[in-house]
């Protein structure tokens, strides 16, 4: 070092030790934050696998201080001796995740095609429906997103009794489409105001109707912006907890419900309930992992203009 | 949103006959009419005056179906290649017409009355005693007041969402991973979240949490003392929602002009004034669109609580949205409960709408 023809300077030394300052700052910061935001994901995904003694001692680390077991899984019919089998429990949980899966897919899809055809006519064309102009109805729609649940629910419910809705998975569907319309609409309409005209200009010259150019040349550049929407609104809905606990009762139940009402009853079963909480959760992992590049591209619409 | 004139122009030389006029309306006012017909048929049925009836509304539902969609199909008709233009709004706008107006109107309705879902008599009239029972409830103000809590919460959430979109907005590697796994707590449903965190983790005996804090001497204890357990809400709360505001907050940074902030450092600045002087004031639309979305949000907070401590002890982690769940859960007090709903409604619409206009002059771009 000491004979070294080219020396930094003193202040660039200084420099230099303030840059690795900074870089250990911010990977410790980051590191923190990794283990904030993955260890409860980890110890609920470790604790399906523990036996009642291994909570209780408090064992962490798979294979080093515990043994891994099938206990928790068996509990909901998935693990590798009972997978042949017929269960009971696994036809439960089977059922509340298909009826979570088969609402939260038909409501995000209603979602999305009713939310950008409107968000297309707003971003396109001028309305007027008596009083209210473009600006209003696009505020109208917006503005649903305010409306706290609550206050929809127990009409609903009253509502859903006599229509004879309640305990099915329509009625679950028409709210959630209500639910994440707005953002739907929102994300859309960013995505459409994005695509110059001048395209459409050009598919009326040749000959289409409105509707013709909007299906075979404005969906196709719009559609990775409608499946971030699409993407965003599933988790939303596979999530959603309140109506369905209200609503439903045996029938349509989803698997939040039956996860929040595992806790309730028989005290708490840690493996059983970290089984299911990992069984409910997985999918929307799986989902972050592949489909982020989505799911940031939906949020962040909004944010930039 | 600018909207003078049509964006996209269209020019067409319709010519629509009478007779398809005639025929577009016939549509409309005959399917209403089918449709009120059958609801005051039904209407009679259930109040017994007419013997013959449906077992269920349901086919009134479908008579409003078709009186939609018919709506829908004489605007193609009526006005031809206007009525098309419409199709692109209509169908939306009648869907959250019919799933908001009209509950909204009926929840009206119910809010004044002693509905008991338990009670044989079913809804009748009570005048303002519902609004006297609220005047006197303790428990929704002090739910009102915890809403108060929660809101001002969101200002520490925005704090560490903008330390952490700047963290992933640094020269780092990784990027992607970490993004990925900052993002991750978001996508995780509240219900799940409470077990995992709330009752498992954060469980007195065996939880780690518990563990740790028994291992630095502390005696545990996270849900019997209010401050506390109103703490460990807004901290499961934050957990879930922190990425969103990240999110956000990141892409705005990452949209943000790169000259000006070289220029900065060229004249200068160190990182905190350039933070201070460029970053912030530049980010200032964005963080405020981030804080009023995520205020919304804020406001319809249950599924923790409901899951976690059921407003507990003492209702001082209760927000408006699990108070009334309970009192629907336990009580099937619909009339009194819709009112409490309907009123959080007017004081929402009223924040929001201040809100709103306070913050609208930082939410413009500056030029």
């Amino acid at each position: 070092m000491s004979n070294a023809i080219f020396k930094d300077h003193d202040a660039d030394r200084r420099a230099n030790a303030k840059w690795w300052a900074s870089r250990v700052a911010i990977y410790g910061a980051l590191l923190v934050w990794t283990v904030i935001c993955l260890f409860p994901i980890y110890w609920t995904i470790t604790t399906s696998f523990k036996l009642a003694p291994d909570v209780m001692k408090g064992n962490i680390v798979p294979w080093w201080d515990f043994t891994p077991r099938w206990k928790g899984w068996e509990s909901i019919g998935i693990s590798p001796r009972l997978i042949g089998e017929v269960s009971t429990v696994r036809e439960e949980f089977l059922k509340r995740f298909w009826n979570s899966a088969i609402v939260a897919i038909s409501a995000s899809t209603l979602a999305v095609v009713l939310g950008s055809l409107a968000a297309y006519g707003l971003s396109r064309f001028t309305y007027r429906f008596g009083f209210m102009r473009n600006s209003d109805i696009s505020f109208f729609f917006l503005s649903q997103m305010i409306l706290p649940p609550v206050v929809l629910a127990l009409p609903f419910l009253v509502l859903y009794k006599s229509l004879a809705l309640l305990d099915s998975r329509i009625g679950l569907i028409l709210l959630y489409t209500l639910m994440v319309l707005p953002i739907v609409i929102w994300i859309m309409r960013d995505q459409f105001q994005g695509i110059p005209v001048e395209l459409e200009e050009a598919a009326l010259v040749d000959g289409l109707g409105i509707w013709g150019a909007f299906l075979q040349i404005v969906l196709p550049i719009a559609l990775p912006g409608m499946v971030a929407a699409f993407i965003l609104s599933l988790v939303l809905c596979w999530n959603e907890y309140f109506f369905a606990a209200l609503l439903t009762a045996t029938n349509a139940t989803t698997l939040p419900v039956m996860v929040a009402s595992q806790t309730g009853s028989q005290g708490i079963n840690w493996w059983s309930m970290a089984a299911l909480s990992s069984a409910a959760i997985l999918p929307l992992i799986i989902v972050a992992i592949f489909l982020e590049k989505y799911i940031v591209k939906g949020m962040a619409a909004g944010a930039v203009k | 949103m600018t909207s003078e004139g049509d964006l996209l122009h269209t020019v067409t030389a319709e010519n629509i006959s009478d007779s398809r006029r005639r025929l577009g309306k016939l549509l409309v006012w005959g399917t209403a009419a089918l449709f009120l017909g059958l609801a005051i048929w039904q209407a009679m049925h259930e109040a017994g005056r007419v013997a013959a009836g449906f077992e269920t509304w349901r086919p009134v539902l479908y008579a409003y179906m078709l009186w939609a969609t018919s709506l829908c199909v004489a605007q193609v008709i009526v006005n031809g290649e206007k009525g098309k233009r419409t199709l692109f709004v209509l169908p939306a706008a009648l869907f959250v017409i019919s799933l908001v107006v009209f509950p909204l109107l009926f929840a009206l309705y119910i809010s004044f009355t002693d509905w008991n879902l338990a009670s044989p008599a079913g809804p009748q009239p009570n005048g303002w005693d519902n609004m006297v029972q609220m005047w006197n409830d303790g428990f929704y103000w002090n739910a009102l007041k915890n809403m108060v809590y929660y809101v001002l919460a969101v200002s520490v959430e925005y704090v560490i969402a903008f330390g952490l979109a700047l963290l992933l907005n640094a020269q780092i590697r990784a990027r992607k991973f970490f993004r990925v796994v900052f993002l991750l707590p978001l996508m995780l449903s509240p219900v799940a979240v409470s077990w995992m965190i709330g009752k498992s983790m954060l469980e007195v005996r065996f939880g780690p949490i518990s563990r740790v804090i028994r291992e630095l001497g502390g005696e545990p204890s996270f849900f019997s003392n209010p401050e506390i357990a109103r703490f460990m809400i807004m901290a499961m709360d934050a957990w879930t929602f922190i990425p969103f505001m990240m999110i956000m907050l990141l892409a705005g940074l990452q949209a943000l002009p790169r000259e000006v902030i070289e220029a900065s450092k060229v004249d200068g600045a160190t990182g905190w004034q350039s933070f201070k002087e460029v970053i912030f004031p530049l980010m200032l639309p964005v963080s405020v669109t981030a804080i009023v979305i995520r205020i919304i949000f804020k406001l319809k907070l249950a599924d923790i609580i409901i899951n976690v401590t059921s407003g507990g002890p003492g209702g001082a982690t209760d927000s408006v949205t699990s108070f009334i769940f309970r009192e629907y859960r336990d009580r099937s007090n619909v009339g009194y409960g819709t009112l409490l709903a309907m009123i959080y409604l007017v004081l929402i619409v009223i924040f929001v709408t201040l809100l709103l206009k306070l913050v609208s002059r930082w939410m413009e771009r500056p030029a």
